[in-house]
């Protein structure tokens, strides 16, 4: 009885997590946005702890986000240096590193309002959905465009957040680029760093 | 304005001119450093100042009602496009002026000395504001090195100067100093005093307004310093394009050679 309990809830528990990993997003980018949106805001007004919040938007950012591509831009050329092992170590640091930010600004928001305005082919590869953050009574509206790399149409892939005109992509690549240049571009020093805000 | 002044504007000018290059479109998102250590140092200065003063007043400030919040800013906001007027005209944005000075009279007036907003719901667009900074990028100017101010914070040599120049075109500067603009007001009541109440409620206004993004960036940068510089100067850059979709601004180059791969 013991073991047939434990199966089933294995098969469960196996079934619940490719459910929410297969979630098939649109590859049109505008729903894929919007589909992301909506995913993100029933995971923000849900009454689970901010700890389960944070697992369940990573999931969601790990099918969504180019995040190996992101740290690759956000190394800068420094990653041609960098030898096989340190560039694993890298990834695997930065995915820690980027969930835990991404995570963090997003459980900041409770019951965000989020208004999917329009789509704009930038070029082959990329599409720009903009979005609005509604205004509230303590917070002004601001605009937030979404880069989504469009290489491969049937998978779409978040590159870049541009907040009110400025990247985040960008302000991250600066950010590593000051941490290496102030530490005679020592990538251990940045290392350090990132396992720093992953632990902390 | 006097001739003195007059002199001062345009040496400041030509100062920057000299000094600056055309490579604005190269490296608009990027400054060299004037003196990085002195400016981190004043960052941290400026954060626990934030933390003693600003940030509490700010809050306090959120806490009341929000119909005087919108009025108080509206009001600031309706004062403020005065000097964004000015530096329409400097950059040859009559269109610009145009609707900034449109904004101004039905704000003023119907608005009630500014308090309300009807110029937007009649058809004049709430646009970003201007300053002198500005008005030297677009004439070409560099941005010169980076570094931070005590209490103002992040800024370039572009943009100090740019603040120097804001007090020669900023027509609430005059009406509030200088004997010339006392003629017009006719009287004293307008005393310096009022420019500094203004700007101050202008500080904390836009504080009030980022509590949250601001503490979002302090607990998840890895290094404040740069992401604030980095955030300081796409602003600008962004600010100097007047692009009306930002992500145009954004450069694809950089990703090249990841997509290449």
């Amino acid at each position: 009885m013991k073991r047939i309990f434990a199966s089933f809830l294995l098969v469960c528990l196996v079934s619940f997590s490719l459910q929410i990993k297969s979630f098939a997003y649109s590859t049109d980018p505008e729903k894929f946005i919007t589909e992301i949106i909506d995913q993100a805001k029933l995971i923000l007004n849900s009454g689970v702890s901010k700890e389960d919040k944070a697992k369940k938007l990573s999931v969601i950012a790990l099918e969504t986000v180019d995040v190996k591509g992101i740290g690759y831009y956000s190394l800068g050329k420094k990653r041609k240096e960098l030898t096989p092992d340190q560039l694993k170590k890298y990834e695997s640091l930065f995915e820690k590193y980027f969930l835990k930010s991404f995570t963090s600004r997003l459980t900041d928001y409770s019951d965000p309002k989020i208004a999917v305005l329009s789509a704009e082919i930038a070029s082959e590869k990329y599409t720009i959905v903009k979005t609005m953050l509604l205004k509230t009574d303590k917070k002004p509206e601001v605009k937030i465009d979404w880069r989504v790399y469009t290489k491969d149409p049937n998978k779409p892939l978040i590159r870049d957040l541009i907040v009110e005109g400025l990247s985040l992509a960008r302000t991250q690549k600066e950010e590593f680029a000051s941490i290496l240049s102030t530490n005679d571009n020592e990538l251990n020093a940045l290392f350090n760093k990132l396992e720093e805000f992953v632990n902390k | 304005m006097s001739s003195e002044r007059i002199k001062i504007a345009v040496y400041i000018v030509a100062l920057v001119l000299a000094f600056s290059s055309n490579t604005f479109a190269a490296e608009k998102y990027s400054a060299n450093e004037c003196f990085e250590k002195f400016s981190r140092g004043t960052l941290k200065f400026n954060q626990a100042l934030d933390k003693a003063i600003f940030k509490p007043v700010a809050k306090g400030y959120r806490a009341l009602p929000v119909p005087i919040r919108t009025g108080s800013s509206n009001f600031i906001e309706n004062l403020r496009s005065l000097l964004t007027f000015s530096n329409n005209i400097l950059q040859g944005d009559l269109k610009g002026a145009g609707n900034t000075a449109g904004r101004f009279t039905i704000n003023t007036t119907v608005g009630i000395l500014g308090i309300f907003d009807p110029a937007s719901k009649m058809g004049f667009e709430k646009k970003s504001r201007e300053d002198f900074g500005q008005t030297l990028g677009v004439w070409g100017a560099d941005s010169g090195c980076y570094f931070v101010l005590p209490v103002l914070g992040p800024t370039t040599a572009r943009d100090t100067l740019g603040l120097v120049g804001n007090v020669f075109i900023d027509p609430v500067y005059h009406l509030t100093h200088g004997s010339e603009t006392d003629l017009v007001v006719g009287n004293e009541n307008v005393g310096e005093h009022n420019y500094y109440i203004y700007k101050g409620t202008d500080a904390v206004d836009f504080r009030s307004k980022n509590i949250e993004s601001i503490d979002s960036l302090e607990k998840n940068s890895i290094d404040f310093y740069a992401s604030v510089k980095s955030l300081y100067l796409q602003n600008r850059a962004q600010k100097i394009s007047n692009s009306p979709i930002a992500s145009k601004s954004q450069d694809d180059s950089d990703w090249e050679e990841i997509d290449n791969q």
